[in-house]
């Protein structure tokens, strides 16, 4: 729901039910609400009978790339002599998203129900959940829904009664966009810089401690114990478009709007009607100019676009962006592009790893080209450079940070030239002062 | 950064108790390096070369290695902060909201001097931060361990009082 709002009448809402009611954090409080009869259903499944369900349910990863869960799962090799993990991605840190905080908040035994039924799919009996060092209050809340879930017999040795071992710890970061991709996740769970690995080898081949490992983000696993409930064809249908893209998803709504809260709507809903009725539209005197719809690092959207872009994985693509992790950002008439874009570009050269280096030098002197351009020292030729730029730092790096920091910077310039012209030509007072 | 008093080791005790716990949730000792900094800061309030080297001694690592790694991740402290630590998002969300004039009233309101320096009377160190994840509550404001939603430049002084007072608790 439009937490911290009213529920609005066009959401459907499944995940975010609970948002806002303190009273479901306890186990006590969330079995009254129906809790832990998904996983008691599941651990009586066959293993490979929840990974199909969830396959069959078309679920896809919410925290950004979109790729099919159950399908995920199915690749991890047969259980052998070897520890399978499951690590919980619970980094939050794409600028524009703040749902899985409030899913941590609010529900924390809803993640752990997820992530049991899943480890229990991937035949591992570990699970680490990584949640940023930034998230103090979800940290705590998670901890005390871990102890409590542990001391009435949901995980421990014999789970639920029924001779599983799970077994679930948190651990947490300390300050790092990049752990949020999977494979800098992995290495800073074993003690390490977090720099991204290469792929081959894949998680569910190589993982966390060099064991068959699979990670999923917050939301997409506390969507898994309401599919393993309902049924595949019941969270099927809750989609308006493509059967491609199933189910309900949240997006954070942030920026220049009246109500800025998380939202739940099926899949397939049309971005204007987020941003102009769900989330109470703009400021008063205020037009819309552009939004971002899934978070920092997918392409800029203008008015026109974001009025007709529906939001599934496929909407997003035919306007030339991506749903990515459902973190939407809002910009006025009021807002000045470049100096956003630029903002975008300094988080990406303060979060780059450093490995590579397109993306190291990429991302920084992208970041100081714009910064001269807005001190009013720019040239034409520099958004030349900024597109040339941006193509080096495309499809060339270990993990996608450099494509994100490009992305902004891309549809920015196509879309919005002549701001970044006003500044070069002298017709806009520069601000920034450059040393 | 070297500790200039004399060195008291960290892990012994109730925080050696803790840090062997956390241990037996990982197959390496490795793995619990993230764990034992965060023990490390919240023991000493930053993490001094002596401690570093400590903490590899501890965990078979060498110093230079976990070096690497304290930093590598932001939230650790390699300098002594003020008594308040006050992140500030500044990222474009929070950016478009007036997250610029939170950072500058925090400024004024404590007599930091610039972002990451700390206050004469001790007592505040103010840092600009990349996204917090609470997009929809801008400003959000990290202090110590306390989580600050919808924080607007009118609010600081009394929220700076607080804090300088103690009685933010």
């Amino acid at each position: 729901m439009g937490y911290p709002h009213e529920p609005h009448p066009n959401e459907t809402i499944l995940l975010s039910r609970y948002f806002g009611d303190a009273d479901a954090r306890s186990y006590k409080g969330w079995t009254k609400r129906g809790g832990y009869k998904a996983l008691e259903k599941a651990l009586g499944m066959e293993r490979s009978e929840v990974t199909e369900v969830v396959k069959e349910s078309g679920l896809r990863g919410r925290g950004g790339a979109g790729f099919p869960t159950g399908l995920k799962w199915a690749f991890m090799p047969e259980k052998n002599s070897k520890p399978h993990y499951l690590c919980c991605n619970a980094d939050e840190s794409e600028p524009g998203t703040f749902k899985d905080r409030e899913i941590m908040r609010w529900t924390p035994h809803a993640l752990i129900e997820g992530c049991a039924i899943a480890q229990y799919a991937i035949s591992a009996e570990i699970t680490y959940i990584y949640i940023r060092g930034e998230f103090t209050e979800p940290l705590k809340i998670m901890q005390e829904a871990l102890d409590e879930a542990y001391a009435k017999g949901v995980l421990g040795n014999n789970a639920m009664g029924t001779g599983n071992k799970l077994d679930m710890y948190i651990h947490r970061g300390a300050g790092a966009y990049i752990c949020g991709e999977e494979t800098a996740m992995m290495n800073s769970i074993e003690g390490k810089r977090g720099n991204p690995r290469i792929k081959p080898p894949f998680p569910a081949a190589y993982g966390v401690f060099g064991m068959p490992t699979t990670i999923n983000n917050v939301e997409t696993l506390v969507a898994v114990p309401h599919i393993v409930l309902e049924g595949a064809e019941w969270y099927k249908a809750m989609s308006l478009s493509n059967p491609k893209s199933t189910g309900t998803k949240l997006y954070s709504v942030c920026g220049h709007v009246k109500q800025p809260g998380n939202y739940e709507v099926t899949m397939g809903f049309p971005l204007g009607e987020l941003v102009h009725e769900l989330a109470g539209g703009m400021r008063d005197g205020r037009t819309l100019k552009a939004c971002i719809p899934g978070g920092s690092s997918v392409p800029i959207l203008n008015k026109e676009e974001t009025e007709s872009c529906l939001l599934d994985y496929e909407g997003c693509v035919e306007k030339g962006t991506m749903l990515g992790s459902g973190g939407v950002i809002v910009f006025d008439d009021s807002a000045d592009m470049v100096y956003q874009i630029m903002r975008l570009a300094r988080f990406y050269a303060h979060e780059s790893c450093a490995q590579c280096t397109q993306c190291r030098e990429g991302t920084a002197w992208t970041t100081r080209i714009l910064e001269r351009i807005l001190a009013g020292k720019g040239a034409m030729k520099d958004l030349d450079l900024l597109l040339n730029l941006a193509d080096q730092m495309t499809g060339k790096t270990i993990c996608v940070l450099s494509d994100s920091c490009a992305a902004p910077v891309v549809s920015g310039i196509e879309k919005f030239r002549d701001e970044f012209a006003a500044y070069i030509n002298g017709k806009r007072e520069p601000v920034m002062v450059q040393d | 950064m070297k500790d200039t008093a004399e060195y008291q080791p960290v892990f012994i005790g109730e925080p050696r108790e803790r840090l062997d716990e956390t241990l037996k949730k990982y197959p390496t000792k490795q793995a619990g390096l993230l764990p034992a900094l965060w023990i490390v800061q919240e023991e000493r309030g930053w993490i001094s070369d002596e401690a570093i080297a400590e903490t590899a001694q501890v965990l078979r690592l060498t110093a230079a290695y976990v070096k690497g790694v304290v930093t590598f991740y932001t939230m650790y402290h390699r300098h002594p902060v003020g008594e308040n630590f006050v992140q500030i998002c500044t990222t474009t969300p929070c950016n478009l909201c007036g997250a610029e004039g939170v950072v500058e009233a925090f400024l004024r309101e404590t007599g930091c001097e610039s972002l990451g320096a700390t206050s004469p009377d001790g007592k505040f160190t103010v840092f600009e931060v990349e996204c917090l994840g609470a997009c929809g509550f801008a400003t959000p404001v990290l202090i110590n361990d306390d989580f600050l939603e919808d924080v607007t430049a009118d609010k600081i002084p009394a929220i700076v009082k607080k804090y300088r007072d103690g009685t933010s608790g």
